[in-house]
Formats: C-alpha cells, sequence, structure tokens
C-alpha cells in the first residue's frame, strides 16, 4: 500500500545540562518507539494525555526534530535525508495564539508564506482568495491579527498550512482553547481537508473530536502506542464494563485509591467539572458496585448518580489508566 | 528573479513588521538623537569641532550595527517568542533564503539610524554636512549596509542554535563599536586589536564612509568591506544548513 506517513521505531530523548561546576545531565524519553503507517487521504488521530508524546512524534514528523532512534518518511521521503523535499509537501498548524505575525494582517501573514513557501507568484492571489474563503476569514483579512480571537487564529493558522496544498497536514491540538462554535467549525474544515484527499494527522486530547473525525485513532501514552484502531475497535477496549457516574462535592484526594481496591472495580477517577467532581467508576459489566462506591464516598456531599454503557471516552481511560500502571 | 522577489518581499515584510512596534519607532526617535549628541560632545571636549561630522557619521555606523546585530539575535529570538521561528524553518527553502530578508531589513533599518543621526546633528548641533566625497557616501552608506546585513547571517547562525542569545548579542554590541573604529580611531586602540578590526567588515565600512566624509580612497576599504561580507554571507550560509540540522537534534527552535 502507498502511505502518507510511515514511522518505524521513532525515539526520542531530550538532554538538558544543568549547572557549571558539577554539571549534571538529565534525560527525559519523549517518545520511545512508535510505529505507525497512515494512509493517503486518511485522516488519523493521535490521542494521549497531556506529556503522552504528541507533539514530539509530530515534531519528528514534519522535520522539526531529528529522532534519537528509528526512521520516518513522508510520501516516500526520509524526514532526516530529505527535508526539503518533505517540507515542500507537508503542512503544520498548532493549537494557541503563537505562530502569526500579530502586528500585521492576516493577508500579510498569508502573502509572506505564500512567496516562501514557494507558492507560484501568478497563484498566490486566487490561493489566498480561496483560503480566506474556506476558513471564514473573507472580509476580516485586512485587520491586524492581533485583534483576532483564538478561533479567527486558528483558522488563519490552518489558511496558512494549506497554502502551498500540502499532501499531508498535520493539526497539533487544533482547538485548544477554542469556544465549542470555533471547534465544530475547525472540525468541518478538517472534515473537507479529508474529503479532498488530504491526508491528515491530527493530535487531541479531546475524545468528542477524534471520534467524530477520525479514521483510526493511535492512544499514545508513556512515549508509547498503547492501543491503535478504528474508534468502534478502540470502544470495543471497554466492552463488559459498566460505567457510574457520580457528582459529587470535595472528594478526598485518597478515595480514588480506595474505590480502585473495591470488588469488580477495573478503573475509577476524578474529573473537576467547574463547581461539581464527576467521579467515574468503570466495573465489570455483572457486578454492581453502586452501594460499595457510595459507602466509601461516605461525608462527601454527593449529586446526581447514573450508571451507563462505556463510551469511546471509557475506553480511552482505561487505556490510559493500564498504561499508566506498567509504567508505574 | 524568484530568488530576488523573495529576498525583496521578505525584506519589506520584516520592515512592516518592525515599523509596527512602539518599542522599535520610540527607539528609532530617541538612539540617533542620543549618538548625534554623544558625537558631538566627545569631539568638542577633544576640541576638535572640525571632526563632527565625522563623528556623527561614526555614531551613525555604530546605530547600523546595533540594528544588525541586534536584528539577528532579536529578531530571531523574537521569532522563537511568537512561535514563528519553526513555522520559517518548515519552508522548503535553504535557510539563508528564510534568514537573509530578515538581516537585510536590520539593515535598512539600520542605514535609517546613519541618516537620522547626521539630520538630528544638523538641526540640533548645526554640524556641517558637507562631504569630501558627496556622491561616494550614499553608495558607501548602501554598500555598508547591504554588507553588514549579510555579515548579520553568520550572526544568525549563532543566535538560532543558542536558546538565550540576548546574552551574547549584548556582548557583542561595545566591542565592535570600539574594534570598527566607529568612534575612537583604531591607532589609539592597543596594537593586538588590528588583526581582528582587518578582518570585520564593520572596519571596512566605516572606514569607507569616513573617507567619503573627510576625503580619502574610498573604493578600496568598501570593495574590502563588501568581499569580507560576501565571505561571511558564504560562511553564514554554510553554518546555518549546519546550525539548523544541530537546533533539530538539540530541540532548540521552539521555547518549550
Amino acid at each position: 500500500m502507498d502511505y502518507a506517513i510511515e514511522a518505524e521505531g521513532l525515539r526520542r530523548t531530550y538532554r538538558s545540562r544543568t549547572g557549571w561546576l558539577r554539571p549534571r545531565t538529565t534525560e527525559v524519553h519523549a517518545v520511545r518507539g512508535v510505529d505507525l503507517t497512515v494512509g493517503r487521504g486518511e485522516l488519523f488521530g493521535l490521542l494521549g494525555p497531556n506529556g503522552a508524546g504528541k507533539t514530539t512524534t509530530i515534531k519528528m514528523l514534519n522535520t522539526l526534530l531529528i529522532p534519537s532512534a528509528g526512521t520516518a518518511r513522508i510520501c516516500g521521503f526520509d524526514v532526516v535525508k530529505q527535508t526539503r523535499e518533505v517540507r515542500r509537501r507537508i503542512g503544520y498548524v498548532f493549537g494557541g495564539d503563537r505562530g502569526l505575525y500579530e502586528r500585521l494582517t492576516a493577508l500579510d501573514n498569508l502573502r509572506y508564506f505564500a512567496e516562501l513557501y514557494g507558492v507560484p507568484a501568478r497563484d498566490q492571489k486566487r490561493r489566498i482568495a480561496e483560503l480566506l474563503e474556506l476558513v471564514k476569514l473573507t472580509g476580516r483579512e485586512n485587520e491586524r491579527v492581533e485583534g483576532y480571537s483564538r478561533g479567527m487564529r486558528q483558522r488563519l493558522h490552518i489558511a496558512r498550512g494549506l497554502l502551498h496544498e500540502p499532501e499531508v497536514i498535520f493539526l497539533d491540538e487544533p482547538s485548544i482553547g477554542v469556544d465549542p462554535v470555533a471547534a465544530r467549525d475547525l472540525r468541518a474544515t478538517v472534515a473537507n481537508l479529508a474529503a479532498t484527499g488530504t491526508t491528515v494527522l491530527l493530535t487531541t486530547h479531546y475524545m468528542a473530536e477524534a471520534d467524530e473525525l477520525c479514521d483510526r485513532i493511535a492512544v499514545i501514552s508513556e512515549g508509547e502506542i498503547q492501543a491503535l484502531g478504528t474508534p468502534a475497535e478502540l470502544r470495543h477496549r471497554a466492552d463488559g464494563r459498566r460505567v457510574l457516574e457520580i457528582e459529587a462535592y470535595g472528594v478526598p484526594t485518597d478515595a480514588l485509591e480506595d474505590l480502585q481496591k473495591l470488588p469488580g472495580v477495573r478503573e475509577a477517577a476524578v474529573e473537576e467539572r467547574g463547581q461539581v467532581q464527576v467521579v467515574t467508576v468503570q466495573s465489570d459489566a455483572d457486578a454492581d458496585v453502586q452501594a460499595d462506591v457510595l459507602r466509601r464516598l461516605n461525608g462527601v456531599r454527593i449529586g446526581r448518580v447514573t450508571s451507563r454503557e462505556p463510551t469511546l471516552e471509557d475506553a480511552y481511560v482505561a487505556i490510559i489508566a493500564a498504561a499508566s500502571r506498567v509504567a508505574a | 528573479m524568484k530568488t530576488l522577489r523573495m529576498l525583496l518581499m521578505g525584506m519589506l515584510f520584516h520592515l512592516k513588521h518592525s515599523s509596527r512596534s512602539p518599542f522599535e519607532i520610540g527607539s528609532f526617535v530617541v538612539v540617533p538623537i542620543v549618538q548625534a549628541t554623544l558625537a558631538v560632545y566627545l569631539f568638542r571636549a577633544a576640541a576638535e569641532p572640525q571632526k563632527l561630522l565625522q563623528a556623527a557619521v561614526g555614531a551613525g555606523m555604530m546605530g547600523v550595527w546595533s540594528s544588525v546585530l541586534f536584528g539577528a539575535g532579536g529578531a530571531i529570538q523574537m521569532q522563537r517568542w511568537q512561535g514563528t521561528l519553526e513555522m520559517l524553518m518548515l519552508a522548503p527553502r535553504r535557510p539563508v533564503m528564510v534568514f537573509l530578508p530578515i538581516t537585510l531589513a536590520n539593515g535598512a533599518m539600520g542605514s535609517y539610524a546613519l541618516l537620522a543621526t547626521l539630520a538630528w546633528g544638523r538641526v540640533l548641533y548645526g554640524i556641517e554636512l558637507d562631504f569630501a566625497h558627496p556622491f561616494a557616501f550614499p553608495v558607501a552608506a548602501l554598500v555598508t549596509v547591504l554588507s553588514l546585513g549579510a555579515f548579520g547571517i553568520l550572526l544568525a547562525s549563532l543566535f538560532i542554535l543558542v536558546r538565550h542569545a540576548n546574552a551574547f548579542m549584548n556582548a557583542l554590541e561595545y566591542p565592535i563599536w570600539l574594534l570598527s573604529g566607529m568612534l575612537l580611531p583604531i591607532a589609539s586602540l592597543p596594537a593586538w586589536t588590528g588583526p581582528i578590526a582587518a578582518a570585520l567588515p564593520t572596519t571596512w565600512g566605516a572606514r569607507a564612509l569616513r573617507e567619503a566624509t573627510a576625503g580619502g580612497a574610498v573604493w578600496p576599504s568598501l570593495g574590502l568591506c563588501a568581499v569580507i561580507s560576501a565571505v561571511c554571507l558564504g560562511l553564514g550560509a554554510l553554518a546555518l544548513v549546519h546550525v539548523e540540522r544541530k537546533a533539530r537534534a538539540a530541540a532548540t527552535l521552539a521555547l518549550a
């Protein structure tokens, strides 16, 4: 098969030195052997918690970082030896406010990068107009970027990443910090890209985003791919489980450990949602753990309690928790 | 043609970006006045009023050097802070083609510093602008500024590699002012500084401008300035390829 992205045994270690008289070198193994292939036109998700190695993996694939070990090819070109060939074929979009010339307009930014990325002069005007239309910034292109909202900046990032019509685009958490409406627009733009044949590698830690968009997802944690498959295949990882969700206020830090020790309980996690904490307990489908769990949370103010079928998010939590246990 | 277009567009883009910074605009207004004042009082104190114009030109050159130095270092550090350094490096171009427009833009801003220092010297202190070679002076100024822009590439290669480029940048400003004889005659410096001064394009650029101001053979000095800068550009281009690879290996392109 003709792959757009191929990675074999990709590793990256960061070394930092501190101290002058007694220098000490510390090593962080950010990526510990990633193997993956992404087909042409595929929308591939790289899902994982903060610090899992998602951005490092992307930066090795897009030539910004040289791998400590392993090899990677984009459209058949080696990312270390054939850098310029790779760069001609890729676009890179990252989340957040940075990466643009704020004091200049969107049009200035796009014109400059079009020139830099080798878009022929005769095509620049048409291409920029098309992209402004695609990312819904037509009419706002003469405003300075510093006045743009986070969502508008993100859309401008995407337009910039597509200027030279790349075959492969890397989207590194493009919806981070973007409001729900803008995030929905972003997802629609990304889906359109894949529909028109662009290969997309998307990193995110938003489960719904990955579930809605991706053909296949790799869950990465502790620098390694822990699971890889279609969203439906990953969801099966949580088969045979039930999920108990409890809204609570003031859950003590040691409560989770207690909950995890209960018979029938597979995982327990707590998530802050504004004022409320949501305790999620995954258990064997045939075990009724609700009474035991509530007993252990005695003294904690409890809100709504629901029992439901597991989702992709629960499968993800299970995969990440298992990886953390192995690493510990 | 495509290359020239890219260089020109890139230079104009970075000039435009700098011109929108209140800090840069403030510096543009204040620094030439300070430099003109410095030149005037140094030479008045030395009771050499006939050398006021030379002093003003020297002070202007200091401005050109500061602009190139802080441009090469500061602008690249700024690209890193803005998160644009990685986006620049992702361009499918030779690294020198990406960074030369930035250092040329800084050279162009430096030429403004030179002109503004002379203008303020005339307006505030009545310095007579009677150049010995009035036609050679603008040519010398243009070539010097372009040459220093090219020299900036060599500096840029150092600054991409070093995450805390500011420390190096600050340490290089005053020594080059002194070594190149921008304000003080090179003859008044210790003999061991001579070979270092001779290897710097700033020395020959400053000398060409001084000769265009006070009289002397402008073109040999200017030629040497251009040749040394061309060598620096070549070395810088090679160094940038090496340095870009090292920066990718050491992960110094981004802040975090």
